[in-house]
Order: C-alpha cells, then structure tokens, then sequence
C-alpha cells in the first residue's frame, strides 16, 4: 500500500495497546489511594472511561479533533469513523486506521484522569454523562487546537505528546470538578488515607511502562522524534524521582514510596509535551527541576478547603505547564529539527508556549466548570451522606472490593435473571442452593 | 465500676471516638465485628451469583468506667454513632469484678482512671 511503512505500523500497533493499558493501570493507581469501601467505585471511573470515551470519540470526538475545520475545532468529515480507513493518514507512514486507535487511547486516558478530583463521592451515572460529553467538548477540542491543526498548532507551539490536552487538560478540569462536585462529608475533618500503598506504586510503574508507548509513539514512527521521546521518557521521570526523594527527607526526614509513585506521575507528565524536542540532557533537568512546583502544589492544596482529591491538578495540570514552558526555552532544532528556544535564540517559541499555557487551562477550567454546573442541574452530582460514608462500592455497585463472603447468603435467581435464563434454554437447571 | 460495650456502624467508628475523648474517656478498645441487628439486608451481585448480605461490619468499642462516668460514656457513644436508621448498633451495661492496671498494680477505681501526669 503506498505510503504505508511496516516498521511504523507495527510499533505504533504496541504503542497503541501499551497506551490503553495505562487506563486500568491509573485505575489501580487511584483505587490504591482512596479509602477500602471506595476501591471498586474508583476503579470503574476509569473504566468507564474505555467505555464510554472510545464511543464518544468514534462517533464525533475524533473528526472534531482531527478533520478539517476552523482554528477551534474540526469538522465532521471523520464522524462515525467515516473516511477512516487503510490509506496513511495524512502527514504519517501509518494507516488511519492505526492513527484514530492511537489517538483514542490518548482520550480515554485523558477522561480517566478527570475522576481523580471526584471520587469518593459522584454518583455514577452523572459521572458517566460527564466523561461523555467531557471527552468532547473539552478533551477533542484540545486535541485539536494541539494536534490537529488548531490555532496553536498552526502558529508553531510545540507540545509533543499532549502536554495541552492531556495534562494541562485533564489538571485544570479536574480543579473545575472539584469546586462544582465539592469536598467529600469527612474532608479537613478526619484522617483519609491511602488504602493500599502497594497498588498506587504498581499503578505507577505500570503507567510509566505504558507511558513509552504514549511519548515514544507520538512520533507517529520509528524516526527520531520517537527515539528521543522514547529515551527522554525513562531520563525525566528517573531524575524526578531523586528530586523527589531528596524534597521527601528535607521535608519528613523519611523518603515515602507513595511519594515515589507521585514522583513518576509526575516525572512522565514533565516530559510529554517536551518528549520529542529537547535534548537527552535538558529532559534530565525538567525531570529534576521540574519537580519543584508539582512538589510544592502536593503539600498546599490539601491546606486549602479545594478537595482535589488525588491532586490532579498538581500531579498534571503543574506538571504539563511546566514542560510546555520548558520547551520555549530549551528546545534544540539540531535534535528536534523542528525549532529552537529562546535559548538558542528563538523568542517567538516561548511566546506561543506561554500563550498555550495561558488559554488551556482557561478553557479546561472554564468549560469544565459550566458543564457541570448545567449536570447539576439535572441531576444532583453527588451520593447521600449516609451512602458516603458507607461507602461507594456498596451503594453504587452492590459489590465490595474484599468481599470474604461471610454472613452471604445464596438467594434465588432474581426475576429478569430467570427470563434470562429461559431465553437461552437453561431453565429448569437446577438450582444449587434455593434460598 | 462497669464495662460499657458499644456496637456502632463502623463509619461513625471516628465520631464516637471524639465524642469519647471530648468527655474524657479515654480508656477505650475497639475491634471489627460482623453482626446482624434486624438491619435490612443487602444484596450483591457477582456474575451469575446474588446473594444477600446477613452479616454486617460493625466496630465494637469496650470501655471499662468508674460507675460516675457510665452516663457520659453512654452518652458519649449515642452521639456519635447515631444516624436515625436502622442499624446504629447497641449498647450494654455490664457489672465489673476487678481491673488491674498491669503496669503498676494498681486495682479498681485506680485502674479504670486515666493517667494524667
């Protein structure tokens, strides 16, 4: 097929799959940090996240972000996959096909990252209608203003892998929700700690496994773009780390692992939207110098009355702005072969990366913000105080995440269940414990 | 003396706590129970399996008092794990033989009182 390269495909193909792996794997991440009875309502945020963004995104979310259309916002040229096909996308080596897969999983993630500011107490379905309408009003338009052709793509901001609509983004709305949801019942008032240490630091390293897929796939290649972010994706995060380490003894005396899982969180978000356009070196100080303020949001944000619970905005609203930044003062054209920083004596890229680190998080916040105002008034947003604190995975699942099964009593089928079973020709299967 | 046994939902576990320590009681054990109390009772589904919850979590707290602390005790442990529903648990009211404070020896009254210095 002409235009097709093989090699391009076939990484981009595993880019792909370790891409949407990163959602269960932030899942586990969140579910980790929120309280027991809370583990599986956490957990299914992102999950719903697969479900309900990949559909968004296949019927308008994609053409909004990368077909044809005006400085804001595409087209519907591609809605409902239309024109989506085998033939390269335009401006790459890989079939469309791969291209569309690839930048879904990108949305899905994105949309995941926004329940971190709201869990523990949104009740599910608004919460579905939210990432549904999120995905596309704010995550799409993003994308497109970024990736696709938008305004500040056209005028030259870089932002490699999404450091506007990924990080800044999801940062920003996240901030949005937790203003409009507000503050869990127990916020301020009792102690709410991180139920499984473990599964926040394997969430973590799982989402750095998938994190070269993100970066080193955002070269739509094997070429050097790629190369580099690829390279700059283990560099950054592994010198965050240490900064972390050393801020965590200066502060507690002690080095804390979930600090360390927060350290890699933040690491990788530093360096996506820079991946691809600073050199092996300048990723190394963004890494370490750029733990600095997502440091520094950590420890203030839970003084204030802003219950931003897993710190979204700390972790990736601070932490892509700072890489946006970064990249208008240290990108090297003899490594990206694209443009220099001021630096290297280019202003006007510093210019546009600060006017993008401006007018994101205005629009993810502001949009954000509206749009969940206008759920409210639908529908309330929020569970009872008395299903708070029994919890979510009880009261919005009818499941627990550590059921032992004591005290559980076999009852009859329900009712739709025996239609169901009639309609496959299982009925009068004996039932093994009538209640 | 006597042992005041509560059992509470185990979400208000941290609001009788404080309601304990506000009047002073300060010498408190708690552990996790499962029980039933004529609560409604849940139902949970996994894949093709329901079943209906008979048993649930409770935090039981056991305070050994000097007989002039029992009604603030009593109190105490009403006020905070009270929600109105059904299912906020019970107190009992036991007689006590003896206490022994294992540290010093001392017995009773002393034993059951809190150490201030």
């Amino acid at each position: 097929m002409t235009g097709v390269d093989t090699g391009d495909t076939a990484w981009m193909l595993i880019a792909t799959a370790l891409v949407i792996l990163m959602t269960p794997a932030l899942g586990l991440f969140y579910a980790g940090l929120v309280r027991e009875k809370n583990t599986l309502n956490t957990f299914m945020m992102s999950i719903a996240a697969l479900a309900v963004a990949t559909v968004t995104w296949a019927a308008v979310g994609y053409s909004f972000a990368f077909a044809e259309g005006n400085g804001i916002i595409g087209g519907f040229d591609f809605a409902f996959l239309h024109d989506v096909t085998f033939l390269p996308r335009e401006g790459t080596t890989i079939p469309h096909l791969v291209f569309f897969a690839f930048q879904a999983s990108f949305c899905i993630i994105t949309t995941a990252l926004v329940s971190g500011a709201v869990v523990e107490r949104m009740r599910f379905g608004p919460y579905l209608a939210f990432i549904a309408l999120w995905s596309v009003l704010v995550y799409a338009v993003l994308a497109h203003w970024s990736f696709g052709g938008g305004w500040l793509q056209e005028n030259g901001m870089l932002d490699f892998a999404g450091g506007v609509p990924v990080e800044m983004g999801s940062g920003f709305a996240a901030l949005a929700a937790a203003l409009v949801v507000g503050a869990r019942k127990d916020y301020g008032r009792q102690a709410l700690l991180p139920h499984n240490a473990v599964y926040v630091i394997l969430g973590a390293g799982l989402l750095w496994f998938g994190w070269f897929g993100f970066n080193g796939g955002s070269g739509f290649s094997t070429g050097q773009g790629s190369v580099l972010a690829f390279t700059n994706t283990l560099l950054a995060p592994a010198s965050t780390l240490v900064v972390w380490f050393v801020l965590d003894l200066i502060r507690g005396r002690k080095v804390t692992a979930i600090g360390a899982a927060t350290a890699i969180i933040v690491g990788c978000v530093l360096i996506t939207p820079a991946g691809g356009f600073v050199s092996p070196g300048w990723a190394m100080l963004l890494g370490g110098a750029g733990a600095l303020p997502s440091y520094a949001v950590i420890v203030w944000r839970p003084r204030t009355r802003v219950d931003e619970t897993l710190d979204v905005l700390a972790a990736h609203g601070t932490a892509g702005l700072t890489g946006i930044l970064f990249i208008g003062f240290f990108a090297q054209e003899s490594w990206n072969g694209v443009s220099d920083g001021l630096l290297y004596g280019n202003a006007d890229q510093l210019l546009w990366q600060f006017l993008a680190a401006v007018a994101t998080p205005l629009y993810a916040f502001g949009m954000t913000f509206g749009l969940l105002k206008l759920l409210g008034l639908a529908a309330p947003l929020r569970v009872t105080e008395g299903e708070e604190a029994i919890g979510m995975d009880v009261g919005q699942h009818g499941e627990e995440a550590y059921a032992t099964g004591e005290g559980a009593i076999l009852i009859r089928p329900v009712d739709g269940d025996e239609k169901l079973l009639k309609d496959a020709g299982l009925e009068g299967v004996p039932v093994a414990n009538p209640a | 003396m006597k042992l005041v046994i509560g059992i509470v939902r185990p979400e208000k576990t941290n609001d009788v706590l404080e309601h304990l320590f506000r009047c002073e009681v300060r010498g408190v054990s708690m552990s996790r129970v499962q029980g039933h109390g004529g609560e409604l009772e849940r139902v949970e589904t996994y894949r093709g399996t329901t079943v209906q919850m008979g048993l649930s979590d409770k935090t039981r707290f056991e305070i050994a008092v000097s007989d002039e602390f029992v009604d603030r005790t009593i109190e105490a442990l009403c006020e905070g794990a009270r929600t109105g529903e059904v299912g906020d648990g019970k107190i009992f009211v036991l007689p006590l033989e003896r206490a022994v404070r294992i540290r010093t020896g001392e017995t009773d009254h002393g034993a059951v009182t809190p150490v201030t210095a």
